[in-house]
């Protein structure tokens, strides 16, 4: 960080009143958001285009972010859904044959607001204690809005998450001599699933959130995949009929992240919210079919409760290394899985991506 | 459990390390017959570096380990032989689709010269199996390719080189993988070298995680390393590194190492995940998913670490010794050791590694670069030597612009940036007045108080104190109890918090580290403050350590109640104080890093254990020092202190030569020669000057006398010497690097008496409470004081090891106020031993070029071993074929013989025994006649100067096994005498340049010893 980038002030309010004083990076104004951390060392690019954290203020544990500039290339989607970004120290003079400008200006393209130059370690920790906790970026004096500020803390909660993160319309992708036909229901989806779909040599088919059931029988795909996504899964009761509905043709199914929770409740599981939450490239998650243990990408708040399963339907596959909560699930009588954690993901290991393998070979094709 | 290694230095040697625990050569007789012996279930081959590694191989190759029924753990012979044989490796590689950089193995020069023709100019050479990259190098040319070829085979101990492409330039990333035997395994941490590929990664400024890759690019890299460590089938540890095209997304895989190696050292200090530990626990069977991490008590081994900070590794170079080394850094590694730097930002890691390395700066800053013109500092901007990121710094306050020097150097343009940033703060520091908010931003740039002022030439406004963060492994997500923390300038302390939180009510004390590995300053006083630690913890107090090696077991996040990974400086000490508020601190075990602090640790109130910081300087200051010996009435050689050249040639004059010349205040005999003439003090004065003439220059006479060294404990009423050393050199060679043998054997009962006295008057004298160690030197058959140190030395380890006096436990309990009667020691010398102990000095100069061999008073060992025998034949056997001597004999044999006139008289013998067991003596004109006339029959040898088959064609040839050569001149590598030691580097031919070492060697050449006959001795039952 330059010397000579005389930024403004900005600051940092939690629902209990703490306040950080950092500069102002990215646009200008106030955003409320809840406070998230990830401890991803690279990927901020894919971190700020994912639509799981809709409604979220991103704090990086990783405190020089920006090193590398940012690329279209590497984004998850044409937009920034976080509310707010929050690191300790961003770069100026980006370095990488692929940049094509620095963070700060991407940030402002995309009217994310964003603070610099706090204590992100000490604002981490009080996430950690306290469990995700709404908060508000402004560029506005925070002591004089405090009282009003604070009282929207209080009553911010994420709405209409994935109405905000999916497609407005259908989008088809085809190929010629394609493999499959796969329908993916996009709940916040990420451009690196479709990627991985279409490098497997499928035709993808992506559907609105809330498209009827019909509508997607009508396309005869092999397969559909339930994207990952932001948000509260007892809002999406929707998508959860669809996916029932589909369930009784016995369509080959495959669930990451929301996709995966809102399966299980079609399924009767119940979700609970994680204290803070998995954020970063580092989570350790235990296969208990194989006995291997994976690194993974993890973006999520909410979690399935493992008694609430109906363990004549469905199986746990794979638990979370370090907490134990619940990571996969397999359906005893359907063709279907799913997944908590984020399967592929260029942001860290890649080494779960067979399990697209896995879904296609449940189409019964090839 | 039992352990072999041949360091008496390190912690790994010490008794409550293992079961049986043997000092003895690291070779396949002595761990073959150990193994007979003590008939072990399995052998663990990826803990003990290289050497390690190798012999396993070799034990597992010769079906011994079969034989006798003994499992290999850590490695597959099979996994060992695909990583480490470059033909396997290549095709392993091959076969799971990872890239290699073009290559050949070749076993001939011809056909390197063939290979190198097919991928052009310019390759690298790399012998298999060297250490560190031995004998390696880059060739522009065919010539240049000849002669580091050649050179490598004859180093590579089956000769066998890898010709390669050399793509200099490309960014070196580096990845620690940890698996287990299920197939489990995870990446601990990333490494980025600011040097691109072409130093060795040993050499390089290394930073962790890796900064300049996009997340497609770190995953790409990430996968490869996975692969391949799962491909090799690697049970424990492995480094992967890779070389990545900065314009694209090539990339190649440059060399995998399947052990714990130094980089995964590095990688457990940089994030806090025990590699070692975990490694160990994988090879006996446990996988990742069941071990806890230790440091989170709350996730598993298979969590890969996330850090919230960044991390530099800045290398220790030993030129500052060795002023006429070739400073060039390339593929062979040549720092003696390093340091490590935890900050949140790439800056102030930069200026804490500055400021630990010890090279008298604080800041990217070279007194002697700055009176360079504009046209020398570009000029030298493409040398790639030790000091190139001080030019680069250098060349950036002089307007020079990042992409100049990154068209150049090919160093990362945002590393150039950074540096960037630093130089401009300084500016800005310089310019106008020291407001508050600049003193905070170069607060957070990592800047000391000191500096800030010296740069601005104002004080500072405020007085901030450091906070501390805590290294966690997880970057905060999980609540982690890991007493493990470092500075920065921020909002909260968490040290503080941890405190209060976790607070005991015991007394604190702080015991302060030796920082980076150095000649004179090594593991040795590790050993020493990692033992005062456990004492203090077992005395019930808390014990924190400060310090900045991540090489060493003190900075082992478990080995205090709290470790603080920050530079040993006053003011990043005086933070510590400001947070810890101990009862006490410590400085005697680490080295002169720590006796350094002293003065200052006591001006801010601290209560300093041990031996007062007036004792300290009693002993440091000359003229306090000479006023206590007239009053102790013990004699020391004539000296005098001066300033300049002419006064030193007077002085000179006076003493009359030869004299020893050092500056005050030394480490190590940094800087000392003996000066034999007006001429070497001319060139002397002319060197130290160089360095800026801080401090006097003292000159004493020089007794060529023996050498007798003693370390003793002292209470303040009792001492206690534990052991008298004696040394095989005669004075003149420093301590360091003299063969030292325990007990002193020669000595008479009028002598040693006298040094017993000697040693008491000192220690009562300077009030010692602790450890002191005292040299003395016996000439004419009086003793003479050299030097005091009230502190404790290179030599304890090994001395504690041997006689059975724990002596920093001893010492430490005495510094606590338990007296040695307390501790059931009586004044006077400790009983000794039964056992003889011999420790040899072991050198690198192989990997130092145009460093003259000689030894002299100024220390150039990087290392040691210890033979243990009953008898001090046997002793002095084991330890010098630890050493790396070779006693087996060719059927003809040569020693060449070429010394300096006043050693003339004393080589005849020497010679004589040689000539007896049927070696041919060669020798140069001068020394020629004098044998001949004496009757030993020696052959004339042309001098290196001279035209015609000479004395280096004669080494080249390899007719000659053994070198005597002693020089009356200094160490100008044009000399003729150091052109002959340095081919004997080259050639690997023993090479001796002490009379007193030759006679040694002889002797043992004669008595035919075999390692086959001796005893091996496990040092648990001394």
């Amino acid at each position: 960080m330059s010397l000579f980038n005389h930024s403004e002030k900005a600051y940092l309010m939690l629902r209990n009143g703490r306040i950080f004083e950092g500069k102002s990076f990215g646009a200008k104004g106030t955003a409320i958001g809840e406070s998230v951390f990830t401890t991803s060392m690279v990927g901020y690019q894919e971190t700020l285009t994912d639509g799981s954290y809709f409604g979220q203020i991103i704090t990086q544990t990783f405190p020089l972010i920006g090193n590398y500039g940012v690329n279209e290339q590497d984004y998850e989607s044409g937009k920034v859904y976080a509310s707010g970004y929050v690191v300790r120290e961003w770069c100026d003079a980006p370095s990488n044959f692929r940049s094509e400008g620095n963070i700060d200006g991407f940030l402002k393209k995309h009217n994310v607001i964003g603070i610099y130059d706090i204590d992100t370690r000490c604002l981490t920790r009080i996430i950690r204690e306290h469990g995700s906790i709404n908060a508000v970026i402004t560029t506005e004096n925070v002591y004089e809005n405090k009282e009003s500020l604070l009282k929207q803390l209080n009553e911010y909660k994420i709405k209409d998450a994935v109405g905000s993160c999916t497609v407005p319309v259908k989008e088809t992708y085809t190929y010629e001599h394609a493999l499959y036909d796969i329908a993916v229901l996009d709940l916040g989806c990420r451009k690196s699933i479709l990627k991985e779909l279409i490098y497997r040599g499928c035709n993808v088919t992506v559907y609105p959130a809330f498209t009827p059931a019909e509508e997607i029988l009508a396309g005869e795909h092999d397969g559909i995949l339930y994207s990952d996504g932001p948000g509260n899964p007892d809002e999406c009761e929707k998508v959860t009929a669809v996916i029932r509905e589909l369930n009784e043709r016995k369509l080959a199914s495959f669930g990451i992240g929301l996709g995966h929770i809102l399966m299980a409740m079609a399924g009767g599981a119940m979700p609970e919210k994680l204290r803070h939450g998995h954020h970063g490239a580092n989570q350790p998650v235990l296969n208990l079919l194989t006995g291997k243990t994976y690194v993974t990408s993890q973006n999520h708040n909410y979690s399935v409760i493992p008694g609430s399963i109906d363990k004549a339907e469905m199986k746990i596959t794979h638990i979370n290394g370090n907490d134990k909560t619940a990571e996969g699930i397999s359906y005893i009588n359907l063709p279907a899985f799913s997944v908590q954690f984020i399967p592929e993901q260029s942001g860290g290991p890649q080494n779960t991506a067979l399990l697209y393998d896995e879904f296609l070979s449940l189409t019964g094709k090839r | 459990m039992v352990l072999v290694n041949s360091n008496p230095a390190t912690i790994m040697t010490d008794k409550v390390m293992a079961d049986k625990i043997y000092i003895e050569p690291l070779n396949l007789d002595v761990v073959k017959k150990i193994i007979k012996s003590e008939k072990p279930d399995s052998v663990l081959s990826t803990l003990g570096g290289q050497t390690g590694l190798t012999l396993s191989m070799q034990l597992d190759e010769c079906g011994f380990l079969a034989e006798n029924s003994v499992k290999l753990l850590g490695a597959e012979p099979e996994t060992i032989h695909k990583a480490e044989d470059r033909q396997a490796f290549k095709d392993t590689m091959e076969k799971i689709g990872e890239p290699c950089i073009p290559s050949k193995v070749v076993v001939t020069v011809e056909d390197a010269v063939l290979f190198a023709r097919v991928i052009e100019y310019p390759v690298i050479i790399r012998p298999a199996f060297t250490l560190g990259g031995t004998g390696g190098g880059i060739a522009y040319n065919e010539e240049e390719l000849r002669d580091i070829a050649k050179n490598g085979l004859r180093l590579s101990p089956i000769t066998q080189i890898l010709v390669e492409k050399c793509i200099s330039g490309w960014k070196e990333i580096e990845f620690e993988v940890i698996r287990d035997r299920i197939g489990n395994v995870i990446t601990v941490c990333s490494m980025e070298n600011l040097d691109p590929v072409g130093v060795h990664t040993g050499d390089s400024i290394v930073i962790a995680p890796a900064v300049t890759l996009t997340a497609k690019e770190y995953g790409m890299l990430r996968n490869a390393a996975l692969n391949i460590v799962s491909e090799l089938g690697v049970e424990g540890g492995c480094n992967c590194q890779f070389a990545l095209h900065p314009d694209s997304f090539e990339y190649a895989v440059i060399e995998v190492n399947p052990r714990v190696s130094r980089s995964s050292a590095l990688a457990s200090k940089a994030t806090g995940y025990p590699i070692a530990k975990v490694a160990t626990r994988i090879a006996i069977g446990y996988t990742l998913d069941e071990i806890i991490n230790a440091v989170t008590g709350t996730t598993y081994a298979c969590n890969e670490p996330s850090v919230d900070y960044c991390v530099i590794k800045f290398p220790k170079w030993a030129f500052d010794k060795f002023v006429y080394a070739k400073r060039t850094l390339g593929t062979q590694m040549m720092a003696t050791g390093e340091v490590m730097s935890i900050g949140t930002s790439f800056e102030q890691a930069m200026m804490k590694a500055v400021r630990s390395i010890e090279l008298g700066t604080d800041n990217i800053f070279l007194k002697k670069l700055a009176c360079l013109s504009d046209i020398e500092i570009k000029a030298r901007i493409g040398n790639v030597d030790d000091e190139r990121i001080f030019v680069i710094t250098e060349a950036i306050r002089r307007g020079i612009d990042i992409e100049t020097i990154h068209e150049i150097t090919m160093i990362d343009r945002w590393f150039l940036s950074k540096l960037k940033n630093l130089a401009d703060l300084e500016n800005l520091l310089s310019q106008g007045t020291l407001t508050e908010e600049k003193y905070n931003t170069a607060k957070k740039y990592g800047y000391l108080d000191s500096t800030i002022e010296r740069i601005s030439g104002q004080k500072c406004p405020e007085k901030r104190y450091a906070v501390y963060k805590m290294v966690d492994t997880c970057a905060g997500e999980f609540n982690a109890g890991t007493p493990y923390f470092y500075s920065t300038f921020d909002e909260e302390n968490e040290a503080a918090q941890f405190l209060e939180k976790t607070g005991t009510g015991r007394k604190k004390i702080v015991v302060f580290g030796s920082g980076p590995i150095r000649i004179g300053q090594g593991i040795e006083f590790d050993y020493c403050s990692v033992h005062c630690v456990w004492t203090l913890k077992e005395l019930g107090y808390e014990a924190v350590i400060c310090n900045n090696n991540p090489e060493t077991v003190s900075t082992d996040f478990d080995t205090g109640d709290r470790l603080y990974f920050d530079p040993l400086t006053k003011e990043d000490a005086e933070s510590i104080l400001n947070t810890e508020k101990p009862d006490g601190v410590v400085v005697q075990f680490g080295g002169q890093t720590a006796i350094k602090l002293t003065r200052h640790l006591a001006q801010l109130g601290a209560n300093i254990l041990g031996t007062s910081p007036d004792s300290i300087d009693a002993a440091e200051d000359r003229e306090r020092f000479d006023e206590l010996l007239t009053k102790c009435g013990i004699p020391r050689p004539e000296g005098m202190t001066v300033m300049n050249e002419t006064e030193a040639l007077a002085a000179a004059a006076k003493l009359s030569y030869p004299v020893l010349m050092r500056p005050s205040y030394v480490l190590g005999g940094q800087n000392m020669i003996i000066a034999h003439s007006d001429e070497d003090i001319i060139e002397y004065m002319e060197i130290i000057t160089r360095q800026t003439l801080e401090n006097p220059v003292l000159i004493d006479k020089y007794m060529m006398g023996k050498e007798v060294e003693v370390d003793a404990i002292c209470d303040g009423t009792d001492y206690v010497i534990p052991g008298i050393m004696e040394h095989i050199e005669r004075a003149g060679v420093h301590s360091g690097d003299s063969i030292s043998v325990y007990p002193a054997l020669t000595l008479t009962k009028r002598i040693r008496q006298t040094i017993i006295e000697y040693t008491k008057r000192l220690a009562m004298e300077l009030k010692v409470i602790g450890l002191v160690n005292i040299q003395y030197v016996v000439y004419n058959d009086e003793v003479y004081v050299i030097e005091v140190n009230p502190r404790s030395s290179r030599t304890v380890p090994y001395i504690s090891k041997v006689t059975g006096v724990p002596m920093v436990d001893v010492a430490t309990k005495v510094m606590l106020g338990h007296s040695l009667k307390e501790q059931g020691y009586e004044s006077g010398l400790y009983r000794e031993s039964d056992y003889i102990a011999v420790k040899v000095p072991v050198f690198s100069f192989e990997k130092l070029h145009d460093v003259d061999t000689a030894l002299g008073p100024e220390m150039k060992s990087t290392g040691e071993t210890l033979g243990i025998a009953k008898s001090f034949e046997d002793a002095l056997f084991k330890g010098l074929v630890s050493a790396g001597y070779k006693f087996n004999r060719k059927s003809k044999s040569g020693v060449l013989i070429t010394v300096r006139d006043t050693d003339k008289s004393e080589i005849v013998y020497v010679a004589s025994k040689f000539e007896r067991l049927g070696f041919d003596i060669y020798a140069t004109g001068g020394t020629a006649s004098y044998l001949n006339r004496n009757m030993v029959a020696a052959n004339v040898v042309k001098k290196a100067s001279e035209e015609g088959y000479n004395v280096l064609n004669l080494l080249d040839d390899g007719k000659i096994d053994y070198v005597i050569s002693t020089s009356e001149k200094g160490r100008i590598p044009a000399y003729d005498s150091v052109k002959i030691r340095r081919k004997t580097v080259e050639r690997s031919i023993c090479c001796l340049t002490s009379i007193d070492t030759a006679n040694a060697v002889a002797d043992i050449l004669s008595m035919g010893k075999s390692i086959e006959d001796m005893e091996m001795v496990d040092i648990t039952k001394i």
